[in-house]
Order: C-alpha cells, then sequence, then structure tokens
C-alpha cells in the first residue's frame, strides 16, 4: 500500500474540531477522512481514527455519552477491537470512556470554569503507540479548552493503570480537578488513547507550540503500519 | 407505564454543581450543607409488568441514563 495513510475523523453533531483535525493530521503526513456518526463502516483502508473535539450532543446527559451509542462507535469499537490506533481528543476523550474504551469518566472541571489556555503535561510514558516520538519526562505544552475535563476513576483502577504504564500524560500541576493530575490514558492494548489537551492546535510554532504534532505524527506511523498490517 | 428514574452522583465523587448550588444557598441565608445535584428523567415504558418495566429500564440505565462509576440510580413507578 503506498500513498499517506488514512486517518478516519469521526463527527457527530456538535463536534467542531473535526476540521482543525484534518487539517493538522494532513500537515503531518496524514491522508484525513471526514466520517458521519451515521455511518455504520469506516472507510476502506483505515490505518487510525480520531474522535476530535466538541460538544456532542449538547452535551446532554453526561458528555459524549449519546454519542458513545452511534452507529460509527460500532465500528470504532470492532477497528480497535482489531488493534487499530484510536486517539480521542478532549470530546473524543469523553466518549471513549463513555464506550467503555478508556478507563474512568470525565467530570466538571473543579472550578466550575471553562478553561481555555495552554497548559504543560509530562509525558509519563514514551513506550505507548502514541508518544513514542517523545521521551519519558518530557514536558509538551498543548492548548486545553474544556468544562469537563477533570478525569475520575477510583483509587484501585487508578493504581492498576499506573502500575501497567496506562496514564500516560500528566498536567504537571492541578488545572482543573483531575485525579492525580491525569491528563491523557491508553487502554490496556495500547492503541487507544484519549487526552484533555488538544494536539491538534499546537502543529506550527506560529501558534505558540508544535508539541502537539509530536503525539499526531505518532499516530500517523501508527496508521500506516497498521493499515500495511492489514492488508 | 410510567416511571422516574433518579441519578444521584455516587458518595464521595466531586460535585462542583452540588458545590455551586449549596454555595448559593448560603449567600441566601440558608444554613444547608452536603448538597448534590442528580437528575430526575420522567417516561413511560411498553412492558408486561412491573418487573419487566424495571427490567428494561435497569438495562436503560447501564448502557445510557447512568455512568455506574460515578453514578447510582432509583427507579420508582407512579401508582396506578
Amino acid at each position: 500500500m503506498s500513498g499517506p495513510p488514512v486517518v478516519a475523523i469521526v463527527r457527530f453533531p456538535g463536534s467542531n474540531d473535526d476540521h482543525d483535525a484534518a487539517w493538522a493530521l494532513g500537515s503531518v503526513g496524514a491522508d484525513p477522512v471526514l466520517v458521519w456518526h451515521e455511518e455504520t463502516e469506516l472507510p476502506a483502508g483505515t490505518g487510525a481514527v480520531v474522535l476530535p473535539g466538541g460538544f456532542s450532543y449538547g452535551d446532554y446527559l453526561r458528555t459524549g455519552a449519546i454519542a458513545s451509542l452511534a452507529p460509527a462507535m460500532s465500528a470504532v469499537k470492532r477497528f480497535a477491537d482489531a488493534g487499530g490506533p484510536v486517539l480521542g481528543i478532549c470530546n473524543g476523550f469523553q466518549i471513549l470512556c463513555e464506550a467503555r474504551l478508556l478507563p474512568g469518566v470525565l467530570r466538571p472541571n473543579r472550578q466550575l470554569e471553562f478553561l481555555c489556555e495552554d497548559v504543560a503535561v509530562r509525558v509519563e510514558s514514551a513506550d505507548t503507540l502514541f508518544t513514542r516520538r517523545c521521551s519519558e519526562g518530557q514536558e509538551l505544552v498543548i492548548p486545553v479548552k474544556h468544562g469537563e475535563g477533570a478525569w475520575y476513576a477510583d483509587h484501585g483502577t487508578y493504581v492498576q493503570l499506573a502500575a501497567r504504564g496506562q496514564i500516560v500524560l500528566r498536567y504537571t500541576e492541578d488545572v482543573n480537578g483531575s485525579f492525580a493530575n491525569v491528563a491523557g490514558v491508553v487502554n490496556a492494548g495500547g492503541n487507544v488513547m484519549g487526552l484533555m489537551p488538544h494536539p491538534e492546535h499546537a502543529v506550527d510554532p506560529l501558534l505558540g507550540s508544535a508539541d502537539g504534532g509530536l503525539l499526531l505524527a505518532a499516530l500517523v506511523d501508527a496508521a500506516a503500519e497498521h493499515a500495511l498490517a492489514a492488508v | 407505564m410510567r416511571a422516574t428514574v433518579l441519578v444521584r452522583p455516587k458518595a464521595g465523587i466531586l460535585d462542583p454543581q452540588g458545590d455551586a448550588v449549596e454555595h448559593s444557598l448560603r449567600k441566601l441565608g440558608f444554613h444547608v450543607s452536603a448538597v448534590r445535584v442528580g437528575r430526575v428523567i420522567d417516561l413511560e415504558v411498553d412492558a408486561t409488568g412491573e418487573d419487566d418495566a424495571r427490567a428494561q429500564i435497569e438495562r436503560m440505565c447501564h448502557d445510557q441514563l447512568a455512568n455506574p462509576l460515578i453514578e447510582s440510580f432509583e427507579i420508582t413507578f407512579e401508582a396506578s
């Protein structure tokens, strides 16, 4: 298979970072394809999936709860079960937690304020598909913009996740009341990741930081490998 | 069959909404504490009886209406 790897970006009613994600992924070598949430299959040759940020279904019920049941999410689950790389950004992270593809859940920020600022996150594990272009302990500057970004899991679950290296990114300080300052996690299989910061808004130094490009470029690498393996 | 589902944040779960409401009530001069904000969902379900309705609504809660990590739920039926 040749050409840039296909990265499917699933759009839900209320997604609003889908085009930014497509642009950013294109800038790091992907062939981004937007997929409507009512689709029951991912495009042929999909190498990775991105669930973008936004406010799917107006955040009704719980953030991500309604989108997690969309037809396209059944296709995303099958893709993830087959080892396909999946990245959820912000609302995408919330959707993956509600779909039980990732541990924990995102709760309203402790300070009840919508946060919109650059934050520093530390790479806790560089041994994942998504962070292998980073080094352990590296600090990345990536913006957050969310009202419900406080990740929560019970203590036992958290300890288990930390021991298995599934806590991938941590805020360097408490920004929203997130349990143990967790900013990003991966699943047990290591192929599904969610994070609250927006790497697609940090791919050019002109915009303040290009650190997000490290995560997206790693995703594109993983997409190429997965597409190749699937042939 | 008409039913009401009460969804509550579990004990010990941070509830910023409850905290904000409590703060606001105190400003009004009320002596309140431990304010928690949940959700009420009224619905009508096609069911053969209360047991069937309860089983269906429990599935709804599990699949969508509540997140068991952070919320508990309670189902009540309208007296017929």
